[in-house]
């Protein structure tokens, strides 16, 4: 498993949550993660993953609706690729890179 | 996938895919973009004089957070000449409101804004955290939205500003829309449409004790800005901005239509401005309604200011009052049925005696705009159309001094219900009506001023 380029048993990303989504995170805005380089079938992890794995591992708050609807990050809620649209990076195709940086913003919130 | 270079500069590579138009940029490209779109907005709708000072209804979220910056970067960069001040409501949240109100005070220092605070308990009586205790969880949002609009314009007044600016984005205009549309509540998309709109106001000068009248200017300069962008905004900025959910917010048919427009964006990016163009084109097509002449195709815009209900969205935009608008119509109906029962003289819980000797002299206030006149004919006798359209004709409340359409405003009609359930031991203020006149002129007279300067 370990081969990969990041040179260890996974990818590590840094995984940012604002605009009042951090409070579905234990209230920390960033997580350093280690995310496994391979999904559930063995396909290159990708955002679609890396969402999975958030809900699964990180979330400790029960109210998943929030962050996930219909199996896709719910509407209204921004996901920036190393300060990019994602829907410019390939959305929850896009192939996550070794140190790459992954914001989720809610606009959900507040005015 | 490749990165796309900014389709303006051609070389940075491109960050932010616009919703509106697919335009895809880079980060100073957008920024720029962004910030000349808000000052057509505001030149093309000349919103701002010279010389004019300007209320920023300011919440520490988003929306008002960016408002600031913008504007305060705009009246640099084109020199309009206008006086910025930041206009804060302390509802009385515990837990909520005083950390936004931080938030605020920071943005105060960052853009070097005077700021005013205006808080409910100074003015009312009641914090948002006692009603709650009173009315409990549903329903208190009607409290908030009344409270907040006077709370704005007493604040406003209190400044002497006679314009205040807030942070509804196009979101916001396109989610209202909405709402009245699936309310069947065709005559009040003029006034949720227009980027303009006034709201009477009473102010009481130190000197004399006589309220007198000032019509506040209440505009939305982001009107056009999708909610996507101006967090973005915020984040390539690094703006300093609150964002927690109000605790008391119910998720109710404001919510659902929100959820509506977002799952709309998703599929189709560009749907939010059209519904906002779709509901300004509809507010034409409205007998009384329509503030644009020719509703933005032909880019000519009529200086026609559109009165506003005393009940329209509040200052903020927070979640809280998104849920506020099904509240406020069954409200706004239970008021108007009140009225029609003082007139056929009978006796209702709320409707003061006084209320029915007023009504026929009750001054009116000219509000100056397309055929309001088609609405006082509707006051004429107990017989009533089938469809009865909101008034907007504008008289005294005999208690406050704010303009109302009804004897008594809302948030005095609230108040007193507040009161008469308070326990004893707290402020007794349902004394005789000069007292109790005495009491809100005070509480008037008591709004806060916080100056962050001399800190």
């Amino acid at each position: 498993m370990a081969e990969d380029a990041s040179g260890t048993d996974g990818l590590q990303v840094t995984v940012e949550f604002t605009g009042g989504l951090e409070m579905l995170f234990s209230n920390r805005r960033k997580h350093q993660i280690t995310l496994p380089v391979r999904d559930e079938n063995d396909a290159a992890a990708n955002i679609a993953y890396l969402v999975r794995y958030l809900c699964q591992n990180v979330m400790r708050d029960h109210r998943k609706e929030l962050f996930v609807l219909d199996d896709t990050v719910r509407p209204g809620i921004l996901v920036l690729i190393n300060d990019g649209d994602w829907e410019l990076e390939g959305g929850e195709e896009y192939e996550i890179q070794p140190n790459d940086n992954i914001l989720f913003v809610s606009t959900l919130h507040g005015g | 996938m490749p990165p796309s270079p900014c389709q303006i500069c051609q070389t940075n590579r491109a960050l932010i895919l616009r919703p509106k138009n697919g335009h895809k940029l880079c980060k100073p490209c957008f920024l720029e973009v962004f910030e000349a779109e808000i000052h057509h907005t505001i030149t093309s709708n000349n919103l701002f004089h010279r010389g004019e000072r300007i209320a920023i209804g300011a919440s520490g979220g988003k929306d008002s957070t960016v408002l600031a910056s913008v504007l305060k970067t705009l009246n640099e960069r084109y020199d309009y000449g206008v006086e910025l001040i930041l206009l804060s409501i302390d509802e009385g949240i515990k837990g909520y409101r005083d950390d936004s109100l931080e938030t605020v005070k920071r943005n105060a220092k960052q853009y070097d804004m005077p700021l005013m605070i205006v808080g409910y308990g100074e003015l009312y009586g009641w914090t948002m955290d006692q009603v709650v205790e009173q009315v409990g969880k549903k329903g208190n949002c009607t409290y908030c939205g009344v409270f907040r609009r006077q709370a704005l314009d007493r604040g406003a007044a209190r400044l002497g500003v006679q314009h205040v600016v807030t942070g509804h984005n196009a979101d916001d205009v396109a989610e209202t829309v909405l709402m009245n549309l699936l309310r069947g509540d065709l005559p009040r998309l003029s006034r949720t449409t227009s980027i303009v709109t006034s709201t009477p106001s009473a102010t009481v000068s130190p000197n004399s004790n006589t309220p007198s009248h000032t019509n506040i200017k209440r505009s939305k300069p982001l009107k056009y800005a999708y909610e996507k962008e101006i967090v973005l905004y915020a984040h390539h900025k690094s703006l300093d901005y609150f964002s927690t959910e109000c605790i008391y917010s119910p998720e109710a048919f404001r919510g659902s239509a929100r959820a509506l427009i977002k799952n709309l964006e998703r599929v189709r990016p560009s749907a939010i401005l059209d519904v906002v163009r779709s509901g300004e084109d509809m507010a034409k097509l409205v007998p009384g309604g329509g503030s644009d002449s020719c509703g933005g195709a032909c880019g000519v815009r009529s200086k026609a200011v559109v009165p506003e209900a005393e009940d329209e969205e509040g200052g903020c935009g927070n979640s809280a009052e998104r849920s506020m608008g099904g509240e406020m119509a069954a409200m706004e109906k239970r008021l108007v049925h009140d009225g029609q029962a003082a007139e056929n003289g009978l006796e209702t819980e709320i409707t003061l005696p006084r209320l029915r000797e007023l009504q026929p002299h009750r001054q009116s206030v000219k509000m100056g705009v397309d055929g309001r006149a088609r609405k006082q004919k509707s006051q004429k006798g107990p017989a009533q159309t089938p469809r009865k359209l909101p008034q907007q004709k504008m008289g005294q409340c005999e208690r406050c001094g704010y303009l109302s359409s009804q004897a008594v405003c809302k948030a005095c009609v609230l108040l007193e219900g507040l009161n008469k359930s308070r326990p004893r031991t707290a402020i007794d203020i349902a004394g005789h009506d000069d007292e109790r006149e005495q009491a809100v002129n005070e509480a008037v007279n008591g709004v806060r001023q916080v100056s962050i300067a001399a800190d």
